[in-house]
């Protein structure tokens, strides 16, 4: 990754009782995740990419611009930075239409738009929404307005603060599919803040983990959901995340095989064609391990695997073992005891028994 | 009692309606003018003088007229620092003359215009201003096009007390501006001068189109959608 194409944000901002302090490298394409508890600094560090936060020190290079440095006395403030916002609550602005707050931010950018208004209003699905008043729409109109306004001042960074965390479950699942509409069609980097590990699981392609205020990991999505030296509060909730494409349909058993790197898993029938990609999640807790090939099980999906780390897990009964499946990363969460009467330690070829997997999207 | 009913105002009686009502129509706009940065640095500010400027600005609520009177006549006076810099500017003195009561006038209302338009401008919150910022606009551009609409039922409410409290104020007038006919004579020392002569009748028509207007106004702006939004 060169200079010319990454985000490199070095941010420190001491508050009472709290302290962001963080030096990263960013790539410029794709989805990167802050993933972290409340409290954790990622909204923060959004804010001060977006130049909303002025306490404290840093820099801030995008793709060789400088728009922040402490030394140099630079500071581009907000409404100089080719960026998109997107707040946790909608925010549209009251006194405006749809149109006029969809225009609001365009007619402001000077030259290229990368993205036309038509393309912003047709990915969120918005274009029947145009000439109502924001009071008139529902929470989730509201945030899918909110995105394509972000969107139409063609920005060269998408930043999104938690935008489905004020959101009830139906209609999170009615902007996910326009969210990964953005990332598969646009080509305009994305920092998504979430607390969630399913839509960080389902959307992001790199990962930084933040809590109280530092990084504690970052890299690839796969990579990085599937280390276990991560803090107690991530392990509750571990496990991988897993891309695969859809191999073949099994019409008398209703059943659906996915193929990824190292084997394959069997679920049920799924809508989509044979050759297309899905990304399903595999939680720790739904692994278990055997010595050999059970027989006689109703789980299907049985892996060979080898074990690559061991670590401790959120309580003492249990550890997270870490596996290797023909290149697959797996976690497993078994009891202390299991891990000595099956002697798991690093190296020891075991088959992973996967009562369940997740599939996003 | 009442004497002989006049139903008709005399020569005197409208050129004091006519006064009051420029002294107020001005007053007002000058408010806007001047109370708009003075809200909008209350609404914003975390400066530790905030409340001691808020303080000040508020006073005229609680002072007797009598008393802001007194210290902008000293202050407007050929000896105080207003009117030193009025004589230097070649225009004299302030008191007794229109001018004179307008800046008394602007001092006395001014809380009446600062404290609605502060609530509407903090009511609009942080967030639009940043929201703005990320679509690109400036600070002025935030003002006009986000800020003011968004405070327009504040700006409205301000206009309408800061007139009617100007048109009703009494005290004041006295101690700046006297009762010079067609200068300073305003309804509210019209009236006085008709009850010192006995000419009840004239203070009747007078009294009556004040409490009406007074009332009128009121009505308008408690029935305005949102109601009124000053403390």
């Amino acid at each position: 990754m060169t200079t010319l194409e990454a985000i490199h944000a070095r941010f420190q901002v001491i508050w009472p009782g709290f302290t962001l302090d963080v030096d990263l490298d960013l790539p410029g394409r794709g989805v990167t995740a802050l993933f972290g508890h409340s409290g954790s600094g990622k909204t923060t560090l959004l804010r001060c990419i977006a130049g909303l936060e002025r306490q404290g020190s840093g820099s801030l290079h995008f793709k060789g611009e400088v728009w922040q440095d402490r030394e140099r006395g630079v500071f581009l403030p907000t409404y100089q930075r080719p960026i998109g916002y997107v707040f946790q609550e909608a925010s549209l602005f009251p006194h405006l239409s749809v149109r006029k707050n969809l225009d609001y931010g365009r007619k402001r950018v000077n030259g290229g738009h990368k993205v036309s208004l038509d393309h912003a209003v047709e990915l969120l699905g918005i274009g029947h929404l145009l000439d109502r008043m924001p009071d008139r729409l529902s929470g989730g109109e509201r945030q899918r307005v909110a995105i394509a306004r972000a969107l139409a001042t063609s920005p060269e960074l998408l930043l999104m603060d938690e935008p489905l965390a004020s959101l009830d479950l139906k209609r999170k699942g009615e902007i996910l599919p326009y969210l990964e509409r953005l990332h598969d069609e646009l080509e305009i980097p994305v920092c998504y803040v979430s607390h969630s590990p399913d839509e960080v699981a389902r959307l992001a392609d790199h990962v930084v983990l933040l809590a109280e205020g530092r990084v504690r990991a970052q890299g690839g999505l796969r990579e990085t959901l599937a280390r276990l030296d991560l803090p107690t509060a991530f392990t509750e909730d571990a496990g991988v995340v897993i891309e695969a494409v859809v191999a073949d349909h099994d019409e008398a058993y209703h059943l659906t095989r996915l193929d990824f790197p190292g084997g394959s898993v069997v679920v049920a029938r799924r809508p989509e064609a044979v050759g297309r990609r899905l990304r399903f999640r595999v939680h720790a807790r739904d692994v278990s391990l055997a010595l050999a090939r059970a027989e006689g099980t109703s789980i299907a999906n049985l892996l060979p695997a080898t074990v690559t780390e061991i670590a401790d897990a959120d309580t003492p009964a249990h550890v997270l073992v870490r596996l290797d499946a023909g290149g697959t990363p797996l976690i497993a969460r078994i009891t202390r005891r299991s891990r000595d009467h099956l002697h798991v330690m690093p190296g020891a070829p075991l088959w992973a028994q996967i009562k369940a997997v997740a599939l996003l999207g | 009692m009442l004497g002989e009913f006049h139903p008709a105002l005399g020569n005197a009686d409208w050129a004091a309606v006519w006064l009051t009502f420029r002294l107020a129509s001005l007053v007002t706009v000058i408010l806007i003018v001047v109370g708009t940065p003075i809200a909008w640095w209350l609404a914003r500010t975390r400066s530790k003088w905030k409340g001691v400027v808020g303080a000040v600005v508020a006073l005229p609520l609680v002072l007797p007229p009598t008393v802001l009177g007194f210290y902008l006549l000293i202050a407007m006076g050929p000896h105080g620092p207003v009117g030193q810099f009025t004589q230097w500017l070649g225009i004299g003195l302030l008191p007794f003359t229109f001018p004179g009561l307008v800046v008394a006038s602007v001092f006395y209302s001014l809380p009446f215009v600062v404290q609605p338009v502060q609530n509407a401008f903090e009511a609009v919150g942080e967030r639009m201003l940043e929201v703005a910022a990320t679509l690109r606009a400036n600070p002025w551009d935030t003002f006009f096009t986000v800020v003011l609409p968004l405070a327009k039922p504040g700006f409205i409410t301000a206009a309408i007390l800061g007139f009617a409290h100007t048109v009703g104020e009494f005290g004041v007038v006295l101690m700046i501006g006297g009762n010079i006919p067609g200068k300073t004579r305003v309804v509210s020392v019209q009236i006085y001068d008709h009850v010192e002569a006995m000419e009840y009748a004239e203070a009747h028509v007078l009294a009556g189109g004040m409490l009406l207007f007074s009332f009128l106004v009121l009505l308008a702006l408690y029935s305005r959608k949102g109601a009124v939004s000053w403390k």
